[in-house]
């Protein structure tokens, strides 16, 4: 259970990305988190698994309160949530199976990771989760090697290699073509559903968001104007969530807050 | 109104004109100054010069290569020097430049005090360096490999750190975000981006460090230089020619491996 409780984030510059969000996701459920460019989706995501600093509020991941952790505790709790990226920030110059295996670096030690000595059953569940995400074969491809829908995929096996509790998915289809968008998101929500485990998406195109998710949250401004079934999103939660006027022109896909958030750096 | 504005415009212009102009008269003044005090346009002496530099050269022909085997070993010091020089400073740089990139490094403190350390390393010329060395443990190429290397750091830990910062912050996050701890994190998602920057930059200086080993035994640091001055001093000039021969036959041998191995990287 995720429970986020009046979260705010103001960068240094004074950019307000966050005024007081409150979201609970009781257990298994897919939730698609839309909203223009700016709206603080990105922000939002990495706030829980604290990419990015929160300035106030809380998060609690099963009972653990997450805003508290130091670094040692946060970097247990990661261990347990597995991230999905827009451009799948996977280490191009290595092979797809040492991709995978990185979902594993905050389970295993220092010295382990440095040999690359990784448990035997890590190994073959990576065979495994690659074989699932229909990359079987490839495991000595080095990812640069692949196509953008594949590179995806190899993304995903590595979340699931940390044998998440939570998913969070940024924008896992802004950078492919529609169909393979579609295929993506389907394995995302069929592989979250099938661990029994929420998924918080990012996403822009509200036609698939709609499709694939059991429920939508709509970000505008840092704040949260919508939270409601796919089916109750219509055009007056649109505007809602996009702006009066036609809120189709609202759907561009680099901001502001981008530049924010890689600003945070590697400092935790 | 129209006139007027154009007549300002052709006044800034001839205003940016003469400003252009008076730097340029200014510069060719300093430039002027500086010759003359190092006496580039004191004509009698390079008249002079010209037939001593004639007589110099005829005295350097034909090379004298009958000492050659006395070469060989020096050589190879220098070579040696080189290598081990080149891998004095990778290995210390590397640290030092997660130290002094600003994404990685674990404290600000550090970073500039790093930072400080590379600029000073690089500004002390490994000449320099060579004379303290030698003073410290004695005549031959230990002295000329601590002085390469050390010097060598100031240039290849800078070079590294900036491979360092330019690294790609995407991967990065995503290994963060697995819970993973600085050093995997470095390990992991920061040295696969930059290494092989990292051996080029190596290399390319081991190039370098070669042609800086060979003067190296100017000041008795080691290697072929140290033949060149002996044969300098006692005015063989046929055998001076000989050896600045061999040494450019082995720079241009050296920089051709460099080159074929940085083409081989990627």
């Amino acid at each position: 259970m995720l429970e986020i409780d009046n979260l705010t984030k103001t960068y240094a510059d004074g950019l307000q990305a966050l005024r007081g969000c409150s979201l609970t996701v009781p257990g298994a459920e897919v939730v698609a988190v839309i909203g223009p460019s700016g709206a603080g989706k990105s922000t939002f995501i990495r706030c829980i698994n604290r990419l990015v600093t929160p300035t106030g509020g809380s998060i609690r991941l099963d009972g653990t309160e997450l805003t508290a952790l130091g670094e040692r505790g946060l970097r247990g709790v990661r261990r347990h949530i597995g991230m999905i990226f827009q451009e799948y920030n996977l280490i191009e110059r290595l092979t797809v199976m040492e991709n995978v295996l990185a979902g594993r670096l905050g389970a295993v030690s220092f010295m382990q990771a440095l040999l690359r000595r990784f448990p035997q059953a890590d190994v073959d569940r990576a065979f495994e989760l690659l074989a699932r995400v229909g990359l079987e074969g490839y495991e000595n491809s080095r990812a640069d090697a692949l196509s953008g829908g594949q590179r995806q995929r190899v993304g995903i096996a590595r979340a699931l290699m940390q044998e998440p509790r939570l998913l969070l998915v940024d924008e896992p289809t802004s950078s492919l073509d529609p169909k393979v968008a579609r295929s993506i998101l389907a394995l995302i929500c069929e592989l979250a559903s099938e661990l029994g485990i929420p998924a918080l998406i990012n996403i822009h195109d509200v036609g698939l968001a709609l499709r694939f998710a059991r429920r939508v949250i709509g970000l505008s401004a840092g704040e949260i104007v919508f939270d409601g079934a796919p089916a109750e999103v219509d055009e007056a939660a649109l505007s809602r969530i996009y702006g009066a006027d036609d809120w189709r022109d609202a759907f561009r896909q680099e901001g502001e807050e981008d530049r924010h958030v890689a600003g945070e750096g590697m400092a935790s | 109104m129209s006139e007027r504005s154009h007549d300002a415009i052709l006044a800034t212009e001839r205003a940016r004109r003469y400003r252009a102009g008076g730097a340029l008269l200014a510069l060719l003044a300093v430039i002027a100054a500086a010759g003359h005090y190092v006496g580039v346009f004191d004509g009698a002496r390079l008249a002079q010069g010209v037939p001593a530099l004639l007589e110099l050269m005829g005295n350097m022909l034909p090379p004298d290569f009958t000492g050659w085997q006395d070469w060989i070993a020096p050589l190879i010091d220098t070579l040696a020097m080189s290598v081990a020089g080149t891998a004095i400073a990778v290995i210390a740089s590397v640290p030092l430049a997660f130290c002094a990139a600003r994404n990685t490094t674990p404290s600000a403190a550090l970073y500039h005090g790093t930072r400080n350390l590379l600029n000073f390393l690089r500004t002390v010329p490994e000449l320099i360096m060579g004379i303290l060395f030698v003073a410290a443990v004695g005549f031959g190429p230990l002295a000329g490999v601590l002085a390469v290397g050390l010097h060598s750091i100031g240039m290849v830990g800078k070079f590294f750190a900036e491979t360092v910062e330019h690294a790609d912050p995407a991967p990065i996050e995503a290994v963060r975000a697995t819970g993973a701890g600085p050093a995997q994190v470095i390990w992991h998602g920061v040295l696969p981006q930059v290494l092989p920057r990292f051996l080029d930059v190596s290399v390319y200086r081991w190039e370098y460090n070669f042609r800086a080993s060979t003067v190296m035994g100017l000041v008795g640091a080691g290697g072929i230089g140290f033949e060149l001055i002996g044969s300098l001093r006692i005015l063989a000039y046929r055998e001076v020619f000989a050896i600045l021969l061999v040494i450019l036959a082995t720079v241009i041998v050296v920089d051709g491996i460099g080159s074929a191995l940085r083409r081989r990287i990627q």
